[in-house]
């Protein structure tokens, strides 16, 4: 049984009395020592889908409507708001993108990850002050003793994103969620973040779900990626199938717009189009609006998944050459 | 944080000078001189001479002021034309009712104030959160005589649980239990206050709420209400405290109306009955103190400030 076991998710966001359907049929699931990667465009319901796995959209707008998420053989949708927090945070932590506002500004470092651990363990403040120092070091935040006693606004965004990859694996947590936890770091600092992740697994052991619009960093980090577009999972593979055998015309087109440094190029290939907002329902296949291969039948009929090899499975009615 | 006190405190001189002679100016543009008005209707033109002259007042407003200035740069603010006093004795007598007063009122913008406002910000868009957001509004824009006459009725004539008007010094017969003369009035003074710091608390709370951290805080598998009071509240506090000082402002000039309505001999009615009689000392002696009391309120607020938020530092 895998560690995280996601099947059907469904997710929609309350506007005007109405539900609008933003995450659907989304099914992936991840086993230990394991790092899947999600992409996909803004709005394609990567981050809800990430929050709803978290347990963090309480109190928002946006809602599961159907599916289940197993966790460790728990069923999550299910759980009441009390023990879902008794697994936030230790079993399963969060990393989000913007190092520089996902600190508490009027409390020290130190005291933020001694928060979490005396959430979940039965330490002293001595003890728990001890680890953090323990966990500073572990992220490799230089003089952690010193440090330990920093406002947030007294560091680098590289480095309050260590302090928060600390404040994660505080509590040996089995599930990490890293939602763009490199958008908004310099290209240098985001290397030595993505290194110092993938490092920690090889210690901890630890599953990571990595949130991510960049195809780069899914494939230096990633052993599966799923790509997201509009709510659903286009095309899911493992990542030396994927990037090999790229089968949905969707994934084509984001690694064609990615700039490739030793060739000259005039212009940079883009996906035509938009994304479709929300409220927009469209039949037939989602992308066909954008979509180069595009026929008649995509605009009538909404493909299902179709395996072109073995645990790839893609979203197009073209894909394995039968169409 | 020392240096920046002491900086502070001698910043205060200069404005101190300025309200000084602002006030100087203001009231002598006042019509009506105190000599006839002490004398009454009674007095022949040469009594009103001889007591204008008598008070220096027929000296050129320059002379008056800087000998006022130097009188009071060695500690003696003049003599009340009414009482006959020294204006600090004077004063000394309005003190107790008023820091008595304004710190019963302070005690209730505390306590109604911010719990109403993290009850209302936490049940936010819920009934909760309408019916208390729509007293602070209905509180806040009340005028405090009306509401001062009202509890009166109420309290007072209607179900006799508190005195109506005045306060016994608490060093008199009753003692503490004379501070029952206050309560009333330093409601009255506490309403719109109290209104504006749930809706200041609730706004700000619901502002931090939309934060990051505040997303962080809860992944940690916090329980809500530490999450609320921890990380929302502690930064909401930030913006609070910065009303504090102004709310200072609001219960001095407040505090005129209500000591007015309750017949309470604190400063503010003094202030009122001295421009009535043209006592010119007395009111250049309150408003010297006020604007001082004011200005110290304000730093003690800076100084909270930078010890709310570890991103401001004082220099």
């Amino acid at each position: 049984m895998a560690l995280l076991d996601v099947t059907d998710l469904e997710i929609a966001v309350a506007a005007g009395g109405k539900l609008l359907p933003v995450v659907r049929g989304v099914s992936f699931a991840i086993e230990e020592n394991e790092t899947l990667g999600i992409v996909g465009e803004s709005g394609c319901g990567k981050s809800l889908t990430s929050l709803a796995i978290m347990g963090l959209l309480e109190g928002s707008q946006v809602r599961i409507t159907g599916g289940s998420i197993q966790f460790d053989g728990r069923e999550l949708t299910t759980l009441s708001a009390e023990d879902r927090r008794a697994i936030m945070g230790d079993q399963m932590a969060m990393i989000f993108q913007e190092p520089m506002t996902s600190l508490n500004p009027v409390y020290r470092i130190g005291d933020q990850i001694v928060e979490t651990l005396r959430q979940h363990r039965d330490m002293t403040k001595g003890q728990a002050r001890d680890r953090a120092i323990e966990l500073l070091d572990l992220v490799r935040i230089p003089e952690p003793t010193r440090r330990v006693d920093s406002f947030p606004h007294q560091m680098s965004g590289g480095q309050r994103q260590r302090v928060m990859i600390a404040m994660a694996l505080a509590c040996d947590p089995k599930l990490l969620i890293a939602d763009e936890p490199t958008t908004a770091l310099d290209v240098t600092v985001q290397k030595e973040v993505l290194d110092l992740m993938a490092d920690l697994q090889t210690r901890t052991g630890t599953a990571i779900v990595l949130i991510s619009h960049d195809l780069g960093v899914i494939a230096e980090t990633c052993d599966k990626v799923a790509v997201m577009y509009r709510g659903k999972i286009a095309e899911a593979a493992t990542t030396r199938e994927l990037f090999s055998n790229m089968s949905h015309p969707y994934t084509r087109g984001l690694l064609n717009s990615i700039p490739v440094v030793d060739h000259d190029v005039e212009w940079l290939e883009a996906i035509p189009g938009r994304v479709p907002t929300i409220d927009e329902v469209l039949p037939g296949c989602a992308f066909h609006p954008r979509c180069p291969l595009a026929e008649d039948r995509c605009n009538a009929e909404d493909p299902a998944p179709r395996d072109v090899a073995n645990g790839h499975a893609v979203r197009c009615h073209f894909a394995g050459g039968a169409a | 944080m020392l240096v920046y006190t002491i900086k502070r405190l001698l910043a205060l001189i200069p404005t101190l000078l300025a309200a000084s002679i602002l006030v100087f100016l203001f009231i002598h543009l006042i019509p009506g001189d105190p000599a006839s008005i002490l004398l009454g209707d009674t007095a022949t033109p040469e009594d009103v001479a001889a007591l204008t002259r008598e008070m220096g007042l027929d000296q050129p407003i320059w002379k008056q002021y800087l000998l006022w200035l130097s009188n009071v740069l060695q500690g003696d603010l003049g003599t009340s034309v009414f009482f006959r006093e020294p204006v600090l004795s004077v004063i000394g007598d309005g003190a107790e009712t008023s820091i008595l007063l304004a710190t019963m009122t302070m005690f209730w913008i505390v306590l109604f104030g911010i719990p109403i406002g993290i009850l209302s910000a936490t049940k936010h868009g819920t009934w909760v959160d309408q019916m208390t957001s729509g007293g602070a509004m209905l509180f806040a824009s009340v005028p405090t005589f009306w509401l001062g006459l009202y509890l009166i009725l109420i309290f007072s004539v209607g179900l006799g649980w508190f005195p109506s008007s005045g306060f016994p010094s608490v060093s008199d017969d009753g003692g503490l239990a004379n501070l029952r003369y206050l309560i009333l009035p330093s409601l009255t003074l506490a309403a719109p206050n109290a209104a504006l710091i749930i809706r200041l608390v609730r706004a700000s709370m619901l502002d931090v709420s939309r934060e990051d951290h505040v997303r962080t805080a809860r992944a940690k598998g916090l329980h809500p209400a530490k999450v609320a009071i921890k990380h929302v509240f502690r930064n909401a506090l930030i913006a609070v405290a910065a009303a504090f000082g102004f709310t200072f402002a609001a219960l001095v000039s407040e505090a005129v109306v209500t000591e007015t309505v309750f017949s309470l001999p604190g400063i503010g009615r003094l202030v009122v009955q001295s421009i009535l009689r043209r006592d010119y000392p007395v009111i250049q002696g309150v408003i010297l103190v006020i604007v001082v009391l004011y200005m110290i309120i304000n730093l003690l607020v800076d100084l909270a400030y930078a010890r709310l938020d570890p991103r401001v530092s004082l220099k």
